[in-house]
């Protein structure tokens, strides 16, 4: 009896549980005031440019080297970080060994360690003079203050998207079918790529999205190994800080925009994987 | 079948003849070869030594490189402890803003079926996908003097930007959905049938919630709220726009860090560094007593 109460109650669409317009009073209330106002202050600001201005100062060589640096060294970084999130995630899930807890509990490292702290050791520790700087540094490798640097930064505070993506799914994977590839006669290696490789593949890729999207928008860690040398190591978050502090807010705004809307658009790229992942596992 | 393996292989079988597949009981421990297995837990160690375990051992060295002594003048140098009272002050607000709309925005999204709900989890997520710096932009661009709110505040005498308040509101602004992530999808999970059924049996809105949806989500908040503080403690981008970087006024560590490390006063920087290295790894081991007591 009771229950059909209930049915018929949310049929009309009458809520039982109380506090809905208490909670979304304070909801909207703080989403409004202390992320979507402020947000929207900065396309109030761009609309003041012209288009003109705004493709001038975009298309600009710094800037637009800036935007190459960004991308193309969060890209690598974020490759590299799916090739050793993917061991990482499967060393941890399918083996046992001593200091595995620790291992597991290191990952969350980058997301715990202030960026800066993270950037001035990684500089100090792949400048010429350091530890693993010097050692390439007598092969002629530079690696602070070049795009190598810039990678590693990023490499360091995208490591725990990939793993933490793929670690819940290969948990819950089926053992059953690799067992089957295997009793089918596939090798060990080509059982990885064609049978579980596809099952992580969302996951994957999902964590390849945000480590990217995080290493695009990283400033901290970046800044101090990348030397800030124009036009070869230039990052896009960084123009913006310059840009800020010549008083050149338009400029500012009109760079931060076109970053904006890359990381908006990775983000739409991440969520549509995510609903095509629940429908996979659903079907 | 007088061979004893054979028949044990019959035994972990399903169906007979051309049909019988192996029953899998459990996965077998002797899947993967050691050497395998040895070769990739030594690229994974040493992986995680360059990237992540050699940095710290850099800080805690660099530190302590000029003796104790030097250790000790620069981590209770008077603008050290201002710095760690506002990043404390920071980092307090911050959770305790979050916390709360977290729990609001969580039960919000959980418990009710509206219009634009999936809207409203993904504006909720904006925060962690754009760029500190952005978000320490976007306050100058509201608040400061060229900001549409910059002659409202100038002619009540309110500094936000270079201010307190900014760096507080920039600490806020990144950290923003964390408690929300960590609450909401255990929330989401636990359904609002329990809910439901105090609500019909006469209960109050708090009570429900004290004393149905906290039980539930009491370790994923902690959770939330240590992720939260990792993350508000360590934020460089948003508050290095907004701070102005004034001296023992509107100066965080990691600010500080920052500073001496330009000003080449590397053993300093690093010694500042170090306090930060600590409350990281206190947080790491928090995070992970918080997962292991979860399961």
């Amino acid at each position: 009896m009771e229950q059909q109460i209930v049915k018929v109650k949310n049929k009309k669409g009458v809520r039982v549980i109380p506090g809905f317009g208490l909670s979304m009073g304070v909801t909207l209330a703080m989403l409004g005031c202390l992320v979507l106002i402020p947000l929207a202050s900065i396309f109030l600001s761009a609309s003041q440019l012209s288009w003109g201005e705004f493709v001038e100062v975009v298309t600009s060589r710094q800037v637009v080297s800036g935007y190459v640096v960004s991308l193309s060294c969060a890209f690598f970084a974020a490759l590299i970080n799916a090739v050793f999130g993917i061991v990482l995630a499967w060393v941890l899930v399918r083996y046992d060994f001593s200091g595995k807890r620790l291992m597991d509990g290191l990952i969350e490292l980058p997301f715990a360690l202030p960026t800066a702290v993270a950037g001035i050791a990684l500089t100090y520790l792949y400048s010429d003079q350091g530890w693993i700087g010097s050692i390439f540094d007598k092969v002629g490798i530079k690696i602070a203050y070049t795009r190598i640097g810039i990678t590693i930064a990023m490499v360091f505070v995208g490591i725990p998207f990939v793993v933490r993506a793929v670690q819940p799914v290969l948990e819950k994977l089926d053992r059953q079918y690799e067992e089957a590839a295997l009793m089918l006669g596939a090798n060990k290696l080509y059982t990885f790529f064609r049978v579980i490789l596809p099952e992580l593949f969302p996951a994957l890729l999902a964590g390849f999205g945000l480590a990217f999207a995080r290493g695009i928008g990283e400033y901290g860690s970046v800044v101090f190994i990348a030397g800030n040398i124009p036009y070869k190591t230039q990052i896009a978050p960084l123009l913006i800080m310059t840009k800020l502090e010549q008083y050149k807010y338009a400029d500012a705004t009109a760079i931060a925009l076109v970053l904006l809307l890359i990381s908006f658009l990775l983000m739409f790229l991440i969520n549509s994987i995510q609903i095509y992942m629940q429908r996979f596992s659903k079907a | 079948m007088a061979d004893k393996k054979e028949k044990d292989f019959a035994r972990d079988m399903v169906g007979d003849g051309l049909h019988a597949i192996p029953k899998v009981i459990e996965p077998p421990k002797h899947y993967s070869r050691p050497v395998v297995k040895y070769i990739l837990i030594t690229v994974c160690v040493l992986f995680l030594a360059v990237m992540l375990v050699i940095p710290l051992l850099v800080v805690i060295a660099n530190a302590l490189g000029d003796g104790w002594a030097a250790y000790q003048e620069a981590v209770l140098d008077e603008y050290t402890i201002k710095a760690l009272l506002l990043t404390l002050l920071a980092t307090v607000s911050a959770v305790a803003v979050n916390t709360i709309f977290g729990v609001f925005a969580a039960y919000l999204l959980s418990k009710f079926y509206f219009r634009g709900r999936q809207l409203l989890a993904t504006l909720i997520d904006i925060p962690f996908s754009i760029s500190p710096v952005i978000a320490g932009l976007v306050f100058i661009l509201t608040f400061g003097n060229i900001g549409w709110m910059g002659d409202f505040l100038k002619a009540h005498d309110i500094k936000i930007v270079f201010a307190v308040p900014g760096v507080i509101l920039a600490t806020i602004f990144v950290t923003f959905p964390f408690v929300f992530r960590e609450l909401f999808p255990v929330l989401n999970a636990q359904g609002k049938d329990e809910e439901e059924a105090a609500a019909l049996m006469g209960a109050g809105g708090f009570t429900i919630f004290r004393r149905i949806t906290l039980p539930h989500i009491k370790w994923a908040l902690l959770y939330g709220v240590i992720l939260c503080t990792a993350r508000a403690m360590g934020e460089f981008g948003a508050v290095s726009v907004i701070s102005g970087h004034l001296r023992g006024k509107t100066n965080t560590l990691p600010l500080h860090v920052e500073i001496l490390y330009n000003e080449f006063n590397t053993t300093a920087a690093f010694a500042v560094s170090s306090i930060l290295v600590i409350l990281a790894v206190l947080i790491l081991i928090a995070r992970n007593v918080v997962e292991w007591k979860r399961k």
